[in-house]
């Protein structure tokens, strides 16, 4: 069975407990319409384990078949940079339909975040490393496409419909 | 259907159509490792698809001096409007004519079906099969396999 080669650490964008019996790992990309689906699909398995589930958001873009992938990763290491990550990860799935330039503008505006620096910091590609690190760790990891959740560690391969995903959390959480 | 090719089996040399207008002969790569990546069809679903990942991991393969050949049963008039659609940036070869004439000879090939299998080769620069793994039909590999043969050499 394949294994997270990157082990989770403080560095990573988590919601929940760090002692939280089950940790949940999706590497995604925020074009992919798959990465859309699981979205709200998460959202419901964190209300439905409550303080049983962390989980944790990596990027993993596709940058050859999604063109906006890349600038959004970025966008939302910039806003995690001012402790917005998650609101700005949301945002991104939320709007997902209508992603490009202008949107990510947009998105740093509503988060009250100065589009300036954030056009600054994409054009710099200050956040790229701290993607392309995310990517490289998903790729030694066996993450073959997107999303691709880890669960305790250890890849799922199964479908990642709610039904699925909450039969592979309750085994662990056993 | 033949067992797939092991570690230390000689690479079976092909020649194969990767577009309308171009061939890729295995022997003329002599040199630099190669990655062969068997793969059912073109146009299977976009964003779990394999050959979209190893075109994102191609400058990791790249790092080790390695090509990266795909290869199914698909023709090259497919092969090449799926890689266009894709941004493919590595050679589909056209496992054709004899259909499936390639992967039968690394022992991939489904007879009930009538493609590949979801094969993955690591081939040294002598021509020498370093590592194979065949990954079940419905799931895609990944490419940390591939990186860690490619270590290895």
């Amino acid at each position: 069975m394949t294994k997270l080669a990157v082990a989770v650490s403080a560095k990573d964008h988590r919601q929940g407990d760090k002692d939280a019996p089950c940790t949940l790992v999706e590497y995604g990309d925020y074009q992919c319409p798959s990465c859309g689906q699981a979205y709200p699909i998460v959202k419901r398995l964190q209300k439905h384990f409550g303080k049983r589930l962390s989980f944790i958001f990596r990027n993993f873009p596709l940058t050859q078949i999604h063109p906006y992938a890349e600038p959004a990763a970025e966008t939302a290491e910039f806003a995690a940079a001012h402790e917005k990550f998650w609101q700005m990860h949301d945002l991104l799935y939320e709007n997902q339909g209508r992603l490009d330039d202008e949107l990510l503008v947009e998105l740093a505006q509503a988060l009250q975040l100065a589009p300036a620096q954030l056009l600054q910091a994409l054009e710099t590609k200050e956040f790229q490393p701290r993607v392309r690190a995310d990517f490289t760790g998903g790729v030694r990891s066996g993450v073959n496409g997107t999303p691709t959740f880890f669960i305790n560690g250890q890849r799922h391969d199964g479908s990642y419909d709610f039904a699925s995903l909450v039969e592979a959390i309750d085994l662990v959480l056993e | 259907m033949s067992a797939i090719l092991n570690a230390g089996a000689k690479a079976p040399d092909f020649s194969l159509s990767v577009n309308p207008d171009k061939k890729i002969t295995l022997s003329e790569l002599r040199g630099k490792p190669v990655i062969l990546a068997f793969y059912p069809a073109d146009w299977s679903p976009v964003c779990g698809d394999q050959m979209a990942l190893y075109n994102e991991v191609l400058p990791e393969f790249q790092k080790f001096g390695a090509e990266l050949i795909g290869i199914s049963v698909d023709g090259a008039w497919c092969h090449a409007a799926y890689a266009k659609d894709h941004n493919l940036h590595f050679p589909l070869a056209a496992d054709f004519e004899p259909k499936g004439a390639i992967a039968r000879a690394y022992g991939v090939y489904r007879d009930k079906e009538g493609f590949c299998e979801r094969a993955l080769f690591v081939i040294d620069k002598n021509g020498v099969i370093t590592w194979s793994y065949c990954s079940p039909i419905l799931v895609n590999p990944g490419a940390d396999g591939i990186l860690q043969a490619l270590e290895a050499l």
